[in-house]
This record gives C-alpha cells, sequence and structure tokens, in this order.
C-alpha cells in the first residue's frame, strides 16, 4: 500500500462539482506535482487532504490511517501557502517554531531546530524580523521552513513560487529539491507552471476539471500527452494542433495538413480513416528559407522566447502552426513576412482523437 | 517653512479650535461663578473659582435658595459601572459570536445578525414601558445588572458588527495554517484570530463604551437615583432657582475623563494596522 492513498474523492459546491472521483497513490519520500489551469479544483484539493474541508465521498489515507474524520491539526501535515500565511504578529523565528510549540518541545530543541531549518534555507539572519520586514523571497522561505520544521509525514506546497521574482523561482527550484530530500518529506507540489512542474516532479498529476486526467513522469507528460487538453497546456509555445483526416494511400497513410500532404510513418495504421487532431511540437518543425521537399508556408514573424526562436507560420489555406529553433542561426535578425519551407518530424507528432480528445 | 505648509498650519489650527472650542469653553466655564457665565458680553477673562468643583465633589450644591445635596460622584461611579461592565458583557458575547458569523455559514446565520442590528433601528422608547413593567416584576428595576442588560441593546450590535468585519477581513489561510502547525480550534481562536482582530475589538469596545456612556433613556426610565449615571444625573443642576451653568460645566469636564482616558489607552491598538503585511495583496 502507498504511502499517501486518495480514493474516489468527490467535493461538490451547491451543483457544482469541483472534484470528481479523483484517486492517486503517492509513495514514501516522493515528490509529485500536481499540474493544472487556474479553476481546474487544485486549491480545493489541497484544502480536502489538509482537512479544511470534508469531502462528500471517498477517503485520504496516510501512512495506513484514514484521516478524513481528523481535524487539521492531528493529521501530521506540513503547508506552504501562496500567500505564504505567515503570523503577522509573532517573528519569523515564532512562525517557525510554531509547529513544534504544539508538540511541546523543549526550548532547548526548539531553537535548535528552527536555527538548523533557517540555516538551509537561509534566512537565519533575519530570525527576529516580523513578517512585514521580511522581502518577497523570505517570507517564502519562511512559509517553507515553518512547514517543515516538524517534519510532518505530508508537505503540501501551494505553488510557492507563484509570488516570488524570477530569479527566486530559479534559485528554489535548485534548492527545493535538495531541502525536500533531506527532510525525507512526501510532497506534494501545486503548480500553474509546466516547467516547474517538469523541473521538480518525479512524477506530475495533471488535474483537469476536478480528476487527474494523467499522472505519469514529467517527460512521459510532455512527450505522449494523454488528451489535447493536457498536450496544449503543457508547453510554451502551445502545442500546434490541427484537425486532420488521414488515409491509406500507396502503402502508407498521408495526410494533408497546412495546404500539403505529408506521408505517416509506418506504425501509423491505426489513425487512418479517422477523425483525428494532429498535434506537433514547434520544436518539432523545422523551418528554412531555402527551398526543401517540406511545405511551402509563409513565415509571419518571429520572436524570441527563453533562448529559443518562436515563428508563427502560416500554411497556404490559412493554417497557423509555431514552429522554434534555438537562437544563434540565420534566422536571428529576420523581419517580415518571407517565403519559408516547413518539415515536420512526423515520428514525434502526436494524434488524438478529434471527438473526445484522447491519445490514440 | 515654505508657503504651502504656513497655509497648512493655519487651516488645521483654524479647524482645530473650531472643534475644540466649545470644549474650551465648557473648560472656561468651569471655572466660572453662573454671573460670570451669564454676562453679556462673553468674556474669556475672569477670577477663577474652584466652587463648582467643590460643590460637586462635596455634593452640597449652593444656591440663592439654600443647600441642595445631590449625588454627582455616584451618578460618575454609576456611568464607570454600567458602561464597563456592559463593555466587557458584550465583549465576551459578542468576539465569539462575529467570529461565527464571520467564519461559518449557518441556517438563519444572517437573519440573526440582522435582527441584533435591527436592534439599534427601533426607537428606545418604543421598547422601554413594557420593559419597565417587565423589569418591575421581575425585580430588575433600579439595579445594575437591568440596566447592564439593556445596555446590550445599544454595545452588542455595534461589538457584532464592528468586529465581524474585521475577522473575515483575518485571511483563513493563517488560520489553517496554524491549525496544520498542530493546534486546536480554541488555540487558533485565541492566539491567531483574536490577535488579528484587536484593532476591530478596541474599536468597537472604545465606541460602545462612549455610546453606553452617553445613553440618556434607559436609565432614565429604568433606575431611580441609586443607579443612574451622569446624563441623568446633570438634571439634578436645573434646580428652583435657576440652571446652574457652572456645575454643569464642571460636571461634564468630569463626564469627559474617562471616555478620554480610554480613548488614549485604545488608540494604540486603533492605529496597529491589521494584517501587518504577512499576505501578499
Amino acid at each position: 500500500m502507498a504511502f499517501l492513498e486518495i480514493t474516489g474523492l468527490s467535493k461538490s459546491f451547491k451543483q457544482h462539482e469541483v472534484i470528481r472521483d479523483l484517486s492517486v497513490a503517492i509513495e514514501k519520500g516522493e515528490f509529485l506535482v500536481i499540474f493544472g489551469p487556474s479553476g481546474c479544483g487544485k486549491t480545493v484539493l489541497l484544502r480536502l487532504i489538509a482537512g479544511m474541508m470534508q469531502p462528500d465521498a471517498g477517503d485520504i489515507v496516510i501512512d495506513g490511517r484514514s484521516v478524513v474524520d481528523l481535524n487539521p491539526e492531528n493529521r501530521d501535515i506540513g503547508m506552504a501557502f501562496q500567500n505564504y500565511a505567515l503570523y503577522p504578529h509573532m517573528t519569523a523565528y515564532e512562525n517557525i517554531a510554531s509547529p513544534l510549540r504544539s508538540r511541546h518541545v523543549p526550548e532547548a530543541e526548539v531553537g535548535t531546530r528552527v536555527h538548523d531549518t533557517a540555516r538551509m534555507l537561509r534566512i537565519d539572519h533575519v530570525l527576529d524580523h516580523l513578517p512585514k520586514a521580511l522581502s518577497q523571497g523570505q517570507k517564502q522561505r519562511t512559509a517553507l521552513a515553518r512547514s517543515l520544521v516538524g517534519r510532518p509525514s505530508v508537505v503540501l506546497l501551494d505553488d510557492p513560487l507563484r509570488n516570488v521574482d524570477a530569479k527566486i523561482r530559479y534559485e528554489m527550484r535548485f534548492e527545493l529539491p535538495r531541502v525536500l530530500r533531506r527532510y525525507e518529506a512526501t510532497v506534494i507540489y501545486v503548480t500553474q507552471d509546466y516547467k516547474e512542474a517538469m523541473a521538480l516532479g518525479d512524477r506530475v498529476a495533471v488535474l483537469v476539471d476536478g480528476a487527474f486526467r494523467q499522472v505519469a513522469h514529467p517527460h512521459e507528460v510532455y512527450d505522449a500527452p494523454g488528451t489535447t487538453r493536457i498536450a496544449r497546456l503543457f508547453g510554451d509555445p502551445p502545442i500546434n494542433l490541427v484537425p486532420v483526416q488521414p488515409v491509406t494511400a500507396a502503402g502508407g497513410v498521408e495526410m494533408n495538413v497546412a495546404g500539403g500532404t505529408v506521408r505517416l510513418p509506418a506504425d501509423s495504421a491505426a489513425v487512418a480513416g479517422r477523425d483525428c487532431t494532429f498535434g506537433i511540437r514547434s520544436e518539432d518543425i523545422w523551418v528554412s528559407l531555402e527551398p526543401t521537399e517540406g511545405l511551402p508556408v509563409t513565415l509571419e514573424a518571429i520572436t524570441p522566447v527563453n533562448n529559443r526562436l518562436v515563428m508563427l507560420l502560416r500554411g497556404d489555406e490559412g493554417t497557423e502552426l509555431f514552429a522554434s529553433c534555438p537562437q544563434g542561426s540565420a534566422l536571428d535578425h529576420l523581419r517580415g513576412r518571407h517565403k519559408a519551407w516547413a518539415t515536420m518530424d512526423l515520428a514525434r507528432a502526436h494524434f488524438f482523437d478529434h471527438g473526445d480528445g484522447v491519445r490514440i | 517653512m515654505n508657503g504651502k505648509s504656513v497655509l497648512r498650519a493655519v487651516a488645521l489650527t483654524l479647524i482645530g479650535l473650531f472643534f475644540l472650542f466649545p470644549l474650551f469653553w465648557v473648560v472656561l466655564m468651569s471655572f466660572m461663578t453662573n454671573a460670570d457665565i451669564l454676562r453679556n458680553p462673553p468674556s474669556p477673562f475672569f477670577s477663577p473659582t474652584f466652587h463648582n468643583y467643590v460643590a460637586l465633589v462635596s455634593g452640597q450644591l449652593v444656591t440663592t435658595v439654600g443647600t441642595q445635596k445631590i449625588d454627582y460622584m455616584l451618578n460618575l461611579f454609576n456611568s464607570t459601572v454600567l458602561s464597563a461592565f456592559s463593555v466587557i458583557l458584550s465583549l465576551i458575547l459578542g468576539v465569539p459570536a462575529a467570529y461565527a458569523f464571520a467564519r461559518y455559514k449557518f441556517r438563519l446565520g444572517e437573519d440573526m445578525a440582522f435582527t441584533l442590528l435591527s436592534f439599534r433601528f427601533a426607537p428606545p422608547l418604543l421598547v422601554l414601558l413594557p420593559l419597565l413593567l417587565y423589569f418591575q416584576s421581575i425585580g430588575l428595576y433600579d439595579t445594575y445588572i437591568g440596566l447592564i442588560w439593556v445596555y446590550q441593546l445599544i454595545t452588542l450590535p455595534l461589538v457584532l458588527w464592528i468586529v465581524r468585519g474585521y475577522f473575515e477581513d483575518v485571511s483563513e489561510d493563517i488560520e489553517l495554517a496554524y491549525r496544520l502547525d498542530g493546534h486546536s480550534w480554541l488555540s487558533t481562536f485565541f492566539r491567531i484570530s483574536i490577535p488579528l482582530a484587536r484593532p476591530g475589538i478596541a474599536a468597537a469596545a472604545l465606541l460602545s463604551f462612549i455610546f453606553a456612556w452617553n445613553n440618556f433613556i434607559f436609565a432614565l426610565i429604568l433606575g431611580s437615583s441609586s443607579v443612574q449615571p451622569v446624563t441623568v444625573g446633570a438634571l439634578a443642576f436645573v434646580t428652583a432657582s435657576g440652571i446652574e451653568y457652572g456645575q454643569i460645566a464642571a460636571a461634564l469636564v468630569f463626564s469627559i475623563v474617562p471616555t478620554l482616558v480610554l480613548a488614549m489607552f485604545t488608540q494604540r491598538y486603533l492605529v496597529e494596522g491589521l494584517s501587518l503585511g504577512a499576505i501578499k495583496g
């Protein structure tokens, strides 16, 4: 049995079902990232696990013990909030010491543990400050220290890097796994940022409309998204999705896309004759300004994003596609519209059912 | 000092004078004899006398037709007892209730809160006569307990509605965080919710103290001189030989002092910011 097991969890508000029949099992020491768009039910799910709300149905078992009937204070859960939720009338030291105070830890040990945790998160020099005197990054670290210092069996991190600036976000992406490993914590980490999910998670659980649509290794979610919805959420620029109808022709499978005809790899028989959505990531489309065997397209615009150049292509019949390539090529300083040729790496293409959006 | 700040200082002084002048004049009057006060035109130059204060403290009101006994010191004591205990009772009852109204949705919750507020809409005279009859038959007439009970009509809605707003502003996440730290609900209430709502509690306490202190009609009808506060007691200065303006002024000065002291004491909490910057807005 897994360390943290959620089975058949449901929660509605009035007529609106926010969490529907959600199940997941998390191993001890695992780092699970819950990824989803805003309004998908992440906050409600965390509140259900933390015990601030009662589920309508389902069970939450931590370390073999059902916790749904326990009060938050008895669940042995640490949590860092997106808004930090520090106690404004207590110093950083007292904030961090709070979980130890409730357990009547001797004063000397409180001091040692608070200082150890604070030193690891590099906030030991501001322990006597009130929260209002801390920077955003320090507040966030204080909240993190408070969630860890009591060594809870499960740590919930609710988008903790959302409100900190980019520099701290990068620092923390490196630091968090190290710190959490020290505490041997089982972590549920909520984020809206797919890169954070990719960088931190042992597994990523994609939460859409109140249920997990895919729970898998981050690269699997990226390379083999379960549905068009997941494919669209995971990736920047967003994946290209085009409705297609592949047909069997000349001993293989072909399809019309962006005004041209392409031949699909040999193992594509399953998609022949179906209404599909064809998905291809921007980095799997190569663009050349010299004529190639690829599709003739118009290069409409070009813009740098995260050290890559993102290009907006338009096919002859109007289909728009994103392509991208590393910076440092002749395209770097290109402006205006150009004639171009696009080649797709069809081995890395995705096909989804056009009706329900599920991967084929 | 440039022109702008001079103008500003002048404006502030004028506004200050405008609002403080009545208070200043009352203080002057309390050191005047009735003859000085009634002089026409009035003048701020006179030979000060402590006669008025002496009369109040000694309880002997000397008028042209004779000496009259007044209980102003008892009135002052009554005012303090009535107002202080009314506020304390309202805080004990109202703060937990305000928390419940702020945090929990329960059946008829809004209706109950509104009903409590509606006590403030009704003219007190509407209920006073029936109340008087009830009070007389159950022995609450002319008692502190009876008046403190009725004063809840004034103080409880104030406490409830002001403090409720402050509790609503306390982030639920902060409370949840404290509970996840392993603290019980009760300890969270006392260690987190109350301290964070303290400016509101202080404001509500001060306001309801002032309202209770200034109440006139309840004590006039529901008590005799043994429990009546200063507002009613001041009627004694309207004597057969005329109105003793000097004593009234001295009595006013006395009656302002407790509220002033309380205001100065609670000011520290009033100005204390609510969220203190722990929650990112």
